[in-house]
């Protein structure tokens, strides 16, 4: 094989988001584009004009019924991610979220500058969530958990079921509904923004380094160059170095 | 509460009924109105007749703070005449500001006495916050601050009842920036029951079954976690409003004068706050059940919710928080934050075409070069 280019890189395929992660992750989106349609309607319903009876309409009954259905499903889908953090591979380990070692903020950083500020240096290698992403999913799942609290808290008291009335206390601990409706609203606008920013970088990422970041939350696997495969120190960012 | 506890020359409630002129079923009716209100069943009548009958008046100490009177009004208005007739007017008022007839240090005496004969005996019902800013001085009475007043006379009282949002929760006067310092009985008050019935005013009906209930049984009635009786709020307004059905339907009032407001639809667009707020308006109504907020056309502005003056307007549906700016809601907010981050990954994206062009480029030549390998 005959080339002028020094670079034509061998490409390994590595098994990164494992089905379960990928179907957490398309759920995921599912409900929270289901939950943040309905949410805007119930904060501000369309005045939608109909000849039919008062009886025989339910628009808002129906357009609740999908964010409850929406939300149920997105916080076992939490639940199940967290259980996933324990038991799946090391890509979907609780560790890429959690910075414990000095390792997670020196790629951090670095990840800061390369792909934030576009310092020039030596392009970052991550092959599951590189540091600064992990650790911003770790304020997702913090949204998450405000998302929860307050929105299964304003559903306890219409709910005859125990798992809602778990969430009674909310409520109370805020001195009523009004407070807890407003914090709900305001962090719905976290997803927004955040669905913006990672769809971009889903984008950016598989243009700048061409591994195929796009479809691997598809298919699951990515492909990362031979030379970087047989360096050891390029794994992920909490992961021992010793570790074979 | 019991009764060889409270000396027997107290006249019982029945003989202060009988003593007014009522009738033997005038009393009943009022025992079976009360009886549904305090959330009874039917077979419990019985009890609570048994109570007015035998019980001798509970010794009450109505103390006014910083407040508008309006729930004394409300009581008054009460719908059965034998609610004020009876239960404030003749039996139980020891010691209140506004209703009784001595002033003066004759009041103040009255008081002492009360607090010395039923000592641990009587109730302590508050109506207004205790002003807790530049040592109390905002509101003081007989020379002394209400914090003081409080203190004396919560000490040896058997429970106290808050009457109103301003004992339960402050109400406007602890509305920011709350310059008073008005704060809320449970706050001040420890080791005491605190009866939180919230409202501005709170029904009248309410009122007077909680002290039936006290009355009835000897104890507090069943409270939430929050203080307040459990037969009257715990239920959101919007659960129980007979506009309800408009609601799920998807009618909404969109203005004060249009053809859905004359329609009756649901005024949860013009900033009815019943979905968020625990009252039993809806199931009681006032005025002898004539008419509640929401019937006459106006949304609900949650009076009974901590805080209802500063969780948003009282026309919008609340997105906002106090101080965060006068026209700040969360969907301004957030459309500004989301042009901004737009804006931000457009630049962002700009700036990747340049810094990393080599890098692009290289990825780009090498997958042309694979192209132009491959034979077909």
């Amino acid at each position: 094989m005959k080339t002028k280019f020094l670079h034509v890189h061998r490409l390994r395929r590595v098994y990164v988001w494992e089905l379960p992660v990928r179907y957490y992750h398309w759920l995921n989106a599912l409900a929270i584009i289901v939950l943040i349609v309905t949410g805007f309607f119930i904060a501000n319903p369309l005045a939608i004009q109909s000849h039919q009876e008062a009886a025989n309409q339910f628009t808002m009954g129906w357009v609740r019924v999908a964010h409850f259905i929406a939300s149920y499903i997105f916080f076992f889908n939490f639940l199940f991610r967290i259980y996933w953090g324990f038991v799946g591979n090391k890509y979907a380990n609780w560790n890429q979220f959690i910075p414990t070692s000095k390792k997670f903020f020196r790629e951090m950083w670095h990840v800061f500058k390369i792909d934030i500020l576009m310092m020039r240096g030596k392009e970052h290698i991550s092959i599951g969530h590189n540091a600064m992403a992990g650790f911003i999913y770790f304020f997702t799942f913090l949204a998450f958990l405000v998302q929860c609290l307050t929105g299964f808290g304003l559903y306890a008291s219409m709910s005859t079921w125990w798992l809602p009335k778990l969430f009674a206390w909310v409520p109370i601990l805020f001195g009523g509904d009004s407070m807890i409706r407003i914090i709900h609203h305001w962090s719905m606008w976290f997803f927004i923004l955040f669905a913006v920013i990672h769809v971009y970088l889903v984008f950016y990422h598989d243009y700048v380094e061409g591994r195929g970041e796009i479809s691997s939350m598809g298919g699951g696997w990515k492909f990362i160059e031979e030379e970087v495969f047989q360096n050891e120190e390029h794994h992920t960012p909490n992961e021992p170095k010793n570790k074979a | 509460m019991s009764n060889e506890l409270v000396p027997m020359k107290q006249p019982t409630y029945y003989e202060e009924v009988e003593r007014k002129g009522y009738s033997r079923r005038d009393f009943l009716q009022f025992v079976s109105m009360m009886t549904a209100f305090i959330g009874l069943e039917n077979s419990a009548m019985g009890q609570v007749a048994k109570a007015l009958e035998t019980q001798p008046r509970l010794p009450v100490i109505w103390l006014h703070f910083q407040e508008c009177t309006c729930c004394s009004e409300s009581f008054i208005r009460s719908s059965h005449p034998i609610v004020a007739d009876i239960l404030l007017d003749k039996i139980s008022l020891d010691y209140t500001e506004t209703l009784m007839a001595a002033s003066g240090f004759q009041a103040e005496k009255c008081m002492k006495d009360t607090m010395e004969k039923y000592k641990g005996k009587y109730i302590l019902c508050v109506e207004g916050s205790v002003p807790m800013g530049a040592d109390g001085v905002y509101c003081m009475i007989g020379g002394k601050t209400s914090l003081q007043i409080l203190e004396e006379a919560a000490e040896n009282a058997q429970a106290i009842i808050a009457w109103g949002s301003c004992a339960s929760n402050g109400c406007v006067q602890s509305a920011k920036p709350n310059p008073t310092k008005a704060t809320p009985i449970h706050k001040l008050v420890k080791g005491k029951p605190v009866i939180k019935v919230p409202g501005c005013p709170p029904i009248g009906e309410v009122m007077a079954g909680v002290i039936v209930h006290l009355l009835t049984f000897g104890r507090i009635p069943e409270l939430d976690k929050l203080g307040r009786p459990k037969a009257f709020y715990s239920k959101r307004v919007h659960d129980t409003c007979y506009r309800r059905p408009f609601y799920d339907a998807g009618l909404y009032v969109e203005s004060f004068d249009d053809e859905n407001a004359r329609k009756g639809y649901c005024l949860y667009k013009v900033g009815c706050k019943g979905p968020s707020t625990y009252n039993a308006c809806g199931v009681m109504k006032w005025n002898n059940g004539t008419s509640f907020p929401i019937q006459s056309g106006h949304p609900c502005i949650g009076c009974s919710e901590e805080n209802y003056w500063d969780n948003g307007r009282l026309y919008e549906r609340g997105s906002s928080f106090a101080g965060f700016g006068i026209e700040a809601n969360a969907d301004t907010v957030g459309k500004v934050a989301l042009g901004v981050t737009a804006a931000a990954l457009a630049g962002h994206a700009v700036m990747t075409n340049v810094r990393k062009k080599k890098l692009i480029l290289g990825l780009e030549e090498e997958g042309k070069q694979s192209e132009h390998e491959l034979k077909s």
